[in-house]
């Protein structure tokens, strides 16, 4: 398990970092945290001509809030860091509560939200919720920038739409709206495990209770963070009584998931799990948003 | 009988003599082996499970800078050879048919499983080494794989071994009375099917060897984590044709064994020293992760077709039980899984009919050999299933049925009259079954549980169920082990011995019982069990049997040790030895406690530089002793557990965990519990979490701890609730009996009941394990479709 030989750079600005991104192309890959990208070196699964490190480029990381009242997370933010952030706390508390859940307190002290989300795992914590809370990713590159919904960001399993001499430098998440609330649920095996399903939620709710908006994504069950599309159709308009959310849930499970079956578990347990923990985490988001 | 023996160390909960350097970073284990010019050696493996190798081209291999040599079965030439056998054939039964279809160091011809090395590279380092198989190519024609036991037996299958002509690996029934005349009597009669699938061996330290060959010294020096020191020195040697006192095994720190590492006949033992020699080069080969789920060796599947007769009072006529085995693409280790299989389904039970077959088989899995529990455990699990559901049929209470049949304490010892691994008839020697039933009862509370909180509990909506069931664990078998004790001029005491550690504390157990002999402080004994310069008599550590006889045989050592220096002593302080007695590192009169001489000292007396010593006695504070059993010892113990149910994620949380064993005299109870732990773990691990699943193909689904599920502490029970017995064994004079494979053992069986139980409001019969969340689901949902 020893990774094949590459060339290694470890430039400290961003301009330069996309300067070498953009002479080495295809040859180049990204170095954040390392959590996944060097274990997939160490099998081989992943042999980059040439890292480009991030990890002295200083001004990827931050937390910050920008002047329309979004939240921005540079890429380069520490998991932990972002665990332990009192304004992520206050605006996104749902980020808050996920985040020990994203593997182990270790391999988050290395670990970055920007990695994270551009690693594109299709049962990583981070892209769910990212999409469900309607986040925005920056991109950048030598010749440009660009800002892509997270939605549009996730092409498949460890894909998005950044080309090789791009780099994903910020994300950003909107203001929540009034009497709005997230929440995310996961079903692992085990502690810090490979979620089998997950669910993150954001809730809007008019001033008589009733659903007025609402964003469902899941993770485990396709091949990308999923948007779900009928469930909210049942929600829209209804009163948020535990009523609704059970129909919104059961037709979460039975419309829109169509998970595969594999050495974990079923298709059917897994809609099974779809439909408990999206009501458990509607439940929970209904609850915060009547606050 | 035993006499009680009245002890002042053994049995002390000592802090273990290993820890400071484990703990401080400070062992030694293969990997920081370095040796000057040392290559690095990798495996280019199979990726079919099943194939006709037509050709190998490894000359771009051979070509890359950096690599010295590619080797593939045919470089070998005359030294590729098969096998050998590690265990011999279970001659000892009757009309037992077994074909011995030993590995073979490197495929040649046909690939069996995969996994299956195809050739070796050696290079100056491991990354060059692993750029190598790169560049090697392997022109395969693969073959149909044959994975399921039962179809690899119908006529047409594809054949594992073609000259065999079949894939009946092995063909042994034994019986005791006549259960088809029992069954012919019997007012109830059950009869199902139970499949338990294959574990790995999973130590946190995969496999692992340094070899180096001195040319000036025709010496071969070998450093690996091998829990058989003794015997894999012995094959090394064979296999190069030296002799013995030319090759030296060393075994560091282990970062745990299980039982795969008791293997001398892998492809890195085989072929590496031989190539250290060749090239004159020391090696180094460390298996990675992938590899050891891949090719190293796992635990069993087996599938088990078991039908149990009894009284309608539930009295038990006799168990009939023809199972298959899947041995995998080889049968190196013989029969041993299997035969313990045999030999403990009927565990506690007092049954009169027994009938038991195996049929052992050839697949194009990787090779099973022993792994904790090491076939016990499927015994268990079916005998236990067959006792719950027998109770349910007759509506008896699944405590009671049990309570019914156990073999009484006057019954012991008890000949089962089945013959195990260890080629001689199991006897259950110690005991007190009733006793271990009762206690896990009345610890777990179980009538209470039943009566009041189960009943609240479920009014309440909740899936919460009991289980308790018995096993036996085999331990302790021979041939034998043998200990060198020898007090030091500075009055510390060193013991050798050949049955090596792999974490289990011998450095601390085997030293507690020399400090109990000699008078010394345990620290000031110093433990070394794997240096074959220095003792080279023994079996190994497998079949929980390091204390009993590694540890009887040390503590035999001891006895004679002290015996010298009581004798010397008592003629250098003119005081008969009955007066004398050996405290605090000296020799003293017991009533004048400043007459003495410490034990550095008498150790120099005893071997003088000049002068003579006395006709008939040996030089030195020094002894070795051996220690051979007749027959195993046999633990047992009871496991009493409550589970929780999610009813709509269908996961298990663990409530309560009572484990009640007998392991005779406990020499350090600390030690003894972690082992129960430990145990524990892999038996939760092989009841809900570990499986390795392989597909029609014979490709392993799951080669890495991301799909594996190990059970890591959040998987254990908040907290253990052990209760001890302690009948001593009357086989070897402190009353040991093992203890390691207790805990991997009765899990599952008890995981099966209490979620039968806790799921009353189903019918459903769970009988195949592993479980996981979603087979529980689907098990609930198929039954409330009926
Ligand atoms: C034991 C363990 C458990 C884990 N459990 C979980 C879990 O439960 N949930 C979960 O979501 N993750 C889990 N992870 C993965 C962990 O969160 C990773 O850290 C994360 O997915 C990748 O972040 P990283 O900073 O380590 O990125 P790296 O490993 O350095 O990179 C990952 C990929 O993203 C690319 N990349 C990184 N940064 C950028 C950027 N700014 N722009 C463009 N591309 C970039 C890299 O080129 C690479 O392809 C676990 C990891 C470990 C080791």
């Amino acid at each position: 398990m020893k990774p094949a030989a590459f060339e290694y750079y470890a430039p400290v600005s961003v301009e330069e970092a996309l300067d070498l991104l953009d002479q080495l192309g295809y040859d180049g890959k990204i170095l954040a945290g390392g959590q996944s990208l060097i274990p997939a070196m160490n099998f081989r699964m992943a042999q980059p001509h040439a890292l480009v490190d991030l990890n002295r480029v200083k001004e990827l990381f931050y937390i910050k809030s920008a002047p329309d009242g979004s939240l921005l997370i540079g890429a380069m933010t520490r998991d932990v860091t972002v665990e332990f952030d009192k304004m992520v706390a206050e605006r996104l508390p749902v980020v808050t509560e996920t985040m020990p859940l994203v593997g182990y307190y270790q391999n988050r002290t290395r670990g970055t939200y920007g990695g994270n989300l551009a690693h594109a795992d299709p049962t990583g914590q981070l892209p769910t919720i990212s999409v469900a809370l309607g986040a925005r990713a920056h991109i950048r590159s030598k010749t440009g920038e660009r800002w892509v919904e997270m939605d549009d960001f996730y092409l498949g399993p460890f894909t998005t739409i950044l080309e090789p001499q791009e780099m994903l430098v910020e994300v950003a998440y909107p203001a929540l709206p009034p009497r709005s609330a997230a929440s995310f649920k996961e079903f692992t095996r085990q502690v810090g495990a490979t979620p089998m399903v997950g669910v993150a939620v954001l809730v809007t709710l008019d001033d008589k209770n009733r659903f007025k908006n609402a964003k469902i994504a899941y993770l485990g069950v396709g091949e990308k963070p999923y948007a779900a599309t009928e469930c909210v159709k049942v929600l829209l308009g209804q009163e948020a009584t535990a009523e609704a959310i059970r129909a919104a849930a059961e037709t979460a499970a039975q419309k829109d998931v169509d998970p595969g079956t594999d050495i974990h578990g079923t298709a059917d347990y897994r809609r099974n799990l779809v439909n408990v923990l999206t009501r458990k985490a509607l439940t929970q988001a209904v609850q915060s948003a009547k606050k | 009988m035993t006499t009680e023996v009245k002890t002042k160390v053994i049995g002390k909960s000592v802090w273990r003599n290993e820890d400071p350097r484990l703990l401080t970073g400070m062992a030694q284990f293969v990997d920081d082996i370095e040796l000057p010019g040392m290559l690095h050696a990798a495996f280019y493996r199979s990726d079919y499970a099943h194939a006709r190798i037509k050709s190998i081209d490894v000359s771009a291999a051979r070509a890359r800078p950096g690599v010295v040599a590619v080797y593939t079965a045919e470089d070998f030439g005359d030294y590729w050879h098969v096998g050998p056998l590690q265990v011999p054939p279970p001659l000892a039964i009757k009309g037992a048919q077994f074909n011995a279809r030993p590995l073979v160091p490197i495929a040649k011809d046909k690939v069996r499983y995969s996994g299956e090395p195809l050739a070796v590279v050696l290079a100056e380092s491991r990354y060059i080494a692993e750029d190598a198989l790169a560049d090697i190519y392997a022109d395969l024609e693969p073959l149909p794989a044959v994975t399921d036991m039962e179809k690899a037996l119908e006529p047409g299958a594809p054949l594992v071994h073609d000259d065999l002509g079949t894939n009946l690996a092995a063909d042994v029934y034994q019986q005791v009375g006549d259960y088809e005349a029992a069954k012919a009597k019997a007012d109830v009669v059950i009869a199902r099917r139970f499949f338990k699938d294959r574990c790995a061996g999973g130590a946190m330290e995969n496999r692992g060897i340094v070899c180096a060959w001195d040319e000036k010294a025709q010496k071969m020096t070998v450093w690996c984590g091998t829990q058989a020191p003794i015997p894999m020195r012995n094959a090394i040697a064979k296999n190069l044709g030296l002799s013995e006192d030319q090759v030296r095994l060393v075994i560091p720190f282990i970062g745990g064994g299980f039982g795969p590492k008791v293997m001398t006949s892998m492809p890195d033992d085989v072929l590496l020293p031989w190539l250290s020699r060749k090239l004159n080069r020391p090696i180094k080969w460390i298996e990675d992760r992938r590899e050891n789920f891949l090719a190293t060796t796992s635990e069993r599947d087996q599938i088990h077709y078991a039908e149990i007769a009894l009284t309608k009072d539930g009295k038990i006529l006799g168990v009939k039980d023809v199972f298959y085995h899947n041995t995998g693409a080889y049968d190196p280790y013989g029969m041993t899984v299997p035969l313990n299989t045999q030999t403990h389904t009927l565990g506690q039970y007092d049954v009169p009919n027994f009938y038991t077959q195996i049929k052992m088989v050839f697949t194009n899995k990787m090779v099973v050999t022993p792994v904790r529990g090491a076939g016990r455990n499927y015994g268990v699990f079916v005998m236990e299933r067959l006792m719950d559901l027998a109770a349910k049929e007759l509506k008896m209470d699944p405590v009671e049925i049990r309570m019914k049949n156990l073999i009484q304490p006057h019954q012991l010892p008890y000949k089962t009259g089945i013959i195990g691994q260890d080629f001689v008839e199991n006897v259950l020697d110690s005991g007190d079954y009733p006793a271990s039933l009762k206690k896990a009862v009345e610890m777990i509370g179980y009538e209470k549980f039943v009566k009041e909180e189960q009943p609240r509990l479920r009014a309440e909506g909740k899936w919460v169920g009991i289980g308790v069931v018995n096993f036996v664990e085999g331990t302790a078998v021979g041939p034998y082990e043998g200990a060198r004790v020898t007090v030091g001029n500075n009055g510390k005491v060193v013991v050798l011995t050949g049955c090596s550690t792999q974490g289990q504390a011998h450095f601390t157990t085997f030293a507690q019982l020399v400090a109990e002999q000699l008078g010394v402080d345990v620290k000031d004994v110093h433990v070394t069990t794997g240096d074959t310069d220095q003792f080279h008599w023994g079996a190994g550590t497998f079949a929980s049997r390091g204390i009993t006889v590694a540890g009887s045989a040390v503590y035999a050592a001891a006895t004679k040790v002290r015996a010298k220096a009581l004798s010397l002593a008592s003629k250098l302080l003119e005081t008969p030895e009955e007066e004398l007695e050996l405290a605090d590192g000296v020799v003293r009169v017991a009533d004048l406690p400043s007459k003495f001489i410490p034990l550095g000292e008498l150790a120099m007396k005893a071997n003088p530089t000049r002068g003579t010593i006395e006709p008939g006695v040996e030089p030195g504070l020094e002894a070795t002793a051996y220690y051979a059993p007749p027959h195993g010892a046999t633990g047992y113990g009871t496991n009493a557990i409550i589970l929780e149910v999610d009813k709509e994620t269908f996961d298990v949380k663990i409530r309560r965990f009572v484990f009640v064993h007998d392991c005779g005299t406990v020499v350090n109870p600390m030690v003894a519990e972690a082992q129960i732990h430990g145990g524990v773990q892999m038996g939760i691990g092989t009841a809900f979490f570990e499986q390795l699943v392989y597909d029609d193909n014979g490709q392993l689904l799951n080669a890495s701890f991301q799909d594996y599920l190990m059970p890591k502490a959040t998987d254990m029970p908040m907290k253990m609730e052990l209760g001890h017995l302690s009948v001593p064994s009357p086989l070897n004079p402190l009353g040991l009996k093992g203890l390691g494979e207790a805990g991997a053992i009765p899990p599952p069986a008890a995981y099966a009941q209490a979620i039968e139980n806790a799921i009353h409001d189903v019918d459903f019969e769970i009988l195949d394990m592993p479980l996981n969340p979603s087979r529980l689901y689907e098990l609930v949902k198929a039954a409330r479709k009926k």
